[in-house]
């Protein structure tokens, strides 16, 4: 598989992107124009201080939050441009998002969480598929309450891959996991990016995680300052910290 | 300024919607509570000065005729203070312009003077001077109906000979705050008139030269009054006394009591009700408050914030909400209150209002409102204060979720994801979810109790005068008089049937009890004046034996085969032993049926009868009526659809402001329970909803897990709070049980329709209020934080 894709045909088409949250006398430079592509099936490793702008970065990308301009293409659209029906839609259909907090919903079951997702989706794989993807094929019908940290991260990733998103926002996965069961998570990262070619792009502030990445992405002071293509990606069982 | 304080102050900006809401509740129950007692208060008060200034008297006796002299004997009985004799008669009336029968109580003043008990308040003009025999002082609310003004005529038919009266004041009396005809349901001031003349003219018409056929008496401070009654009793038996009664059992008195003690149960109910549901919205909201701010209250205590100091910031919260509920409850309970008293004075005809709430009811009111408003927050500020840090900084362990009864029993391959979430919401935490329901529930009973006085009231009169009462005219002769009369009202061409009444005033006695009324003869199968049993079936009554209505049994403590004593107060005055054979359910009255023709036979006076009621023929009415009103032998009648009409037009105002205050309270406790109850559903969702936004569900879809919650337990709370409202109902209609009336236990289909539309709409709108908030929900503000 080509690392990364066609270069004529991005999934995400960053361009002068920009972000100012205003709140009354002081306005926040979030993001100060960051120019970024993202290929299929690669995966990017975003690195940088805390408060340079990767959360929100991401966020826009997955159309949760919207720039203060900018351009982001994807399928052919610029998600800044388009309505609440549109983003609602590619938010169904092209991202599936990981977070730090997991998110889960506690009233719905392992294989209901993720049901939740395919029950809306085109052409997702069956709940047990994705559990079974994340190697939770033994806890379909456990609540969140009744799973350990690492496997309610599991199954926000088999939630999060379950309708075949075309990217996969994490952003800091790991963050609330100690490093065993972190490396667990990234394994399972790794393997979807793999098997199902997902473009994905993973938040954190962990430097000895890039090493599992196509390219490293750093920011500081809400701008890209430099991106860097690994020779080799380490599989995440021989990352430590 | 305080950190803490500055916390409070946002937090409660932030809140604004539901500490608005909460404090609306309060303030309905603050309102209740002191618009009923400042309106009781106010007419208690206004009662008591009258009743002094004006020396209302303390025991009233009627009889038919003794000589002056014996007043010295009657002021000797121990215990009497002061004795006035009086001429009263009972007459028809002819009022220029007014076709309608109208009648009137003439009652006599002291020559050119203001009677000595029983005191006139002269509104206008003034009292009739020395041997003016033709001058009349008129009762306020009769003039009021005909707006009558000094110098206006009219003619009063004493003892059978038209006498034309020239009204020269317009009073008002205690004797007559309420005014209402003897044996009248409901009073009619346009066809029943007070008027006071002075004595002279009375005595001559009536033959009461020297004499007198009335009698009022006020007591000396130690006096006992049962014991007067039965000297005064013993003393005018021989001039056919009717029996005298003591204040409490005079017909004005005995109303005005009545409604004094209405208003004063629905200052208990009511407001109680309202506190309640106030204390439990504060508690909801604020134990979910607590429990969002678990962490911040851990930090607070680990930076050295003690208990108290906690507990008392979230107290503060609670109080600046009573506070605001105190202010919004009594400025609009004062205003009831005013509005309130203001409608009774149509019906209670006093001279002044005095409307001076006592500071004891807005201390209780304060004090009330402060205690449920405590005691409902009381256990979440306990559970605040008690947190150890440790635990408190802990996030809240994600809630524990089990299948629930409809995935047990197999039918979750009908529900989506979404339902299942608001099934298990539901199910998790039944405590919860029942005290929601609880909430609507109440409020849902709370809109019943307003509304449904209207349907009863329609009930009780289609009973009494659709089933029960079906004359159109019931005349009284003015005395006994011989059968024949009957027959020569049915020849008369506008009549379609006539009947005969036998009436007669007795005291009924059983053990202990005693009560004074009046036996109704009537005929077997009488077709004017039907007996009733409880399932509103026509019964003929027994040949033999008394029929009681239920109350009147239930008071002497009497059934169907026991015996009562029967102490005649008219006539031959007999001593009777008569067997009860029945017992009618009747809303009204207290009222003693009997066989006229076996009446008769115990009385032992022969075919007499007193009264007659007639069934007219349509488009006759007029012309019966105005021949009525010549007729000597006729000293009363009584025109049954006027009798509603002016029932229905005073009570219209009445029920109406009372329905509207009522259902503006209930309405807006409804609002603030179920907007409550869907914004503590949000703040509990939010995270879960904002997650599935960013799952990709669309606005609608996470609106309907939101709003299919509220709508389930809405849905679920309509049957428990019917429940409620019949509970409430209930204990009203019972605390008005009275001798009067009876409220029955009537609940109109719309009265249901009414309070769970009211609900529903609560609902919708609160859900819609809520379904806005959804739209702006932060979708990465949930990202950041865990719960
Ligand atoms: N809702 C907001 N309102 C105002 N400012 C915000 C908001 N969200 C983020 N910011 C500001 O934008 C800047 C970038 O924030 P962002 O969350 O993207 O940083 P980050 O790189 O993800 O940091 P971290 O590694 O700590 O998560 C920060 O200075 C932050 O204070
Ligand atoms: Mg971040």
């Amino acid at each position: 598989m080509n690392r990364h894709g066609d270069p004529s045909d991005p999934v995400f088409q960053v361009r002068d992107l920009t972000k100012i949250y205003v709140m009354g006398e002081v306005s926040v430079e979030a993001l100060r124009g960051v120019d970024l592509d993202l290929y299929p099936g690669e995966l990017v490793v975003l690195l940088g201080p805390s408060g340079s702008g990767k959360s929100t970065l991401l966020n826009i990308l997955g159309g949760l939050d919207s720039p203060t301009s900018g351009r982001v293409i994807s399928a052919g659209r610029d998600l800044t441009q388009v309505g609440e029906r549109a983003l609602t839609e590619f938010r169904r259909q092209i991202v599936g998002f990981v977070f730090q907090f997991y998110n889960l919903i506690p009233s719905l079951t392992a294989r209901e969480n993720v049901a939740i997702v395919t029950e809306i989706a085109e052409d997702p794989m069956s709940p047990e598929e994705a559990l079974g993807l994340v190697g939770l094929s033994q806890r379909l019908d456990h609540f969140p309450a009744q799973l350990s940290g690492g496997e309610q991260q599991r199954v926000a990733i088999a939630r999060a891959v379950a309708k075949r998103p075309r990217v996969l926002l994490c952003d800091e996965p790991t963050g609330a996991l100690d490093s065993a069961t972190g490396v667990i998570v990234l394994e399972v990262l790794e393997r979807v990016n793999r098997e199902l070619g997902t473009t994905t792009a993973v938040i954190t502030h962990n430097a000895a995680i890039a090493a599992m990445a196509d390219r490293v992405i750093r920011m500081s002071d809400g701008r890209i300052q430099s991106v860097s293509d690994n020779p080799v990606r380490l599989a995440p069982s021989e990352i430590h910290w | 300024m305080s950190v803490l304080v500055r916390k409070l102050r946002r937090e409660t900006w932030r809140m604004r919607g539901q500490v608005l809401a909460i404090a609306v509740v309060i303030a309905g129950g603050v309102a209740t509570l002191v618009m009923s007692l400042a309106t009781l208060d106010s007419l208690t008060l206004t009662r008591a000065a009258f009743y002094r200034d004006y020396r209302f008297a303390d025991v009233f006796a009627s009889l038919k005729r003794a000589p002056e002299g014996l007043r010295e004997a009657v002021e000797a009985i121990p215990g009497v203070q002061r004795a006035e004799t009086r001429v009263v008669a009972a007459v028809n009336l002819d009022i220029p312009g007014f076709t309608d029968p109208a009648s009137g109580l003439l009652v006599a003043l002291p020559e050119g003077a203001n009677a000595g008990l029983n005191r006139l308040y002269l509104r206008e003009g003034r009292l009739p001077e020395p041997g003016r025999d033709q001058e009349t002082v008129v009762s306020q609310a009769f003039a009021d109906a005909h707006a009558f003004r000094p110098g206006d005529r009219l003619g009063a038919i004493i003892n059978g000979r038209l006498q034309r009266l020239e009204i020269v004041g317009i009073a008002l009396s205690p004797e007559f705050i309420y005014q209402i005809k003897p044996g009248d349901l409901f009073p009619d001031f346009a066809r029943y008139g007070v008027l006071w003349m002075n004595r002279e003219p009375l005595a001559n018409g009536y033959g009461m030269d020297g004499a007198f056929n009335d009698l009022v008496l006020t007591l000396t401070r130690d006096a006992r009054v049962r014991d007067v009654i039965e000297r005064l009793d013993l003393l005018l038996e021989p001039h056919g006394g009717l029996g005298a009664i003591e204040r409490r059992d005079q017909l004005s008195d005995r109303y005005l009591g009545a409604e004094l003690e209405q208003l004063a149960g629905m200052a208990k109910f009511i407001p109680a009700t309202f506190l309640g549901v106030a204390a439990f919205l504060l508690n909801m909201v604020l134990s979910r408050l607590i429990g969002a701010q678990r962490d911040q209250i851990a930090i607070l205590k680990a930076f050295g914030y003690g208990s108290w100091a906690v507990g008392w910031h979230y107290v503060q919260w609670v109080l600046v909400i009573i506070l605001l509920g105190l202010i919004l409850g009594l400025a609009a309970g004062l205003w009831f209150g005013l509005l309130m008293a203001e409608l009774y004075r149509g019906f209670f005809h006093f001279p002044y209002l005095t409307f001076s709430p006592r500071p004891q009811v807005i201390s209780l009111a304060v004090l009330a409102t402060l205690g449920a408003g405590l005691a409902g927050t009381l256990s979440a500020v306990r559970r605040a204060v008690r947190l150890p840090p440790a635990e408190a900084m802990r996030p809240e362990p994600p809630p524990n979720y089990r299948a629930t009864l409809v995935e047990r029993l197999g039918l979750q391959r009908f529900l989506d994801q979404p339902t299942r979430m608001v099934l298990r919401n539901i199910e998790r935490r039944p405590l919860k979810a029942l005290l929601s329901v609880l909430g609507i529930a109440m409020a849902c009973g709370i809109l019943m109790v307003g509304r449904f006085q209207e349907g009863a009231l329609d009930y009780l009169i289609q009973v009494q005068y659709g089933l029960a009462q079906r004359d159109d005219l019931t005349l009284t002769f003015v005395e006994p008089t011989s059968r024949r009369a009957i027959l020569e009202l049915a020849a008369h061409p506008g009549v379609d049937w006539a009947e005969p009444v036998r009436q007669v005033a007795v005291r009924l006695i059983r053990g202990q009890a005693s009560y004074r009324t009046a036996i109704q003869g009537l005929e077997s199968e009488s077709r004017l004046r039907r007996i009733l049993d409880d399932r509103l079936q026509v019964r003929p009554l027994p040949p033999e034996g008394l029929v009681l209505s239920d109350h009147l049994a239930a008071v002497l403590g009497a059934g169907p085969g026991d015996s009562l004593r029967v102490e005649v107060l008219e006539g031959r005055r007999e001593r009777l032993e008569i067997p009860v054979v029945g017992i009618v359910r009747e809303f009204t009255g207290v009222a003693a049926y009997m066989d006229l023709a076996a009446l008769n036979r115990a009385l032992g006076e022969g075919d007499s009868v007193t009264g007659a009621l007639l069934a007219l023929v349509p488009g006759a009415r007029d012309a019966v009526v105005a021949e009525l009103k010549r007729a000597p032998r006729v000293a009363g009648v009584t025109d049954r659809m006027t009798a509603i009409q002016s029932f229905t037009d005073s009570m219209t105002e009445i029920v109406l402001s009372f329905a509207f205050i009522s259902t503006l309270l209930a309405g807006s406790i409804a609002f603030g329970v179920v907007y409550n109850n869907a914004r503590i559903l949000l703040t509990e969702r939010d995270r879960e909803l904002a997650t599935l936004r960013v799952l990709g569900f669309s606005l609608a879809e996470i609106t309907y897990i939101l709003v299919a919650e509220l709508a389930l337990l809405t849905a679920a709370a309509i049957p428990p709070g019917f429940l409620i409202g019949l509970g409430l109902i209930a204990a009203i209609v019972g605390g008005l049980d009275s001798e009067l009336y009876r409220i029955p236990m009537i609940i109109e289909p719309n009265v249901l329709a009414f309070s769970a539309t009211v609900i529903l709409v609560s609902a919708l709108l609160s859900g819609l209020l809520v379904a806005r908030r959804l739209r702006h929900l932060d979708l990465v503000a949930v990202l950041k934080t865990r719960e």
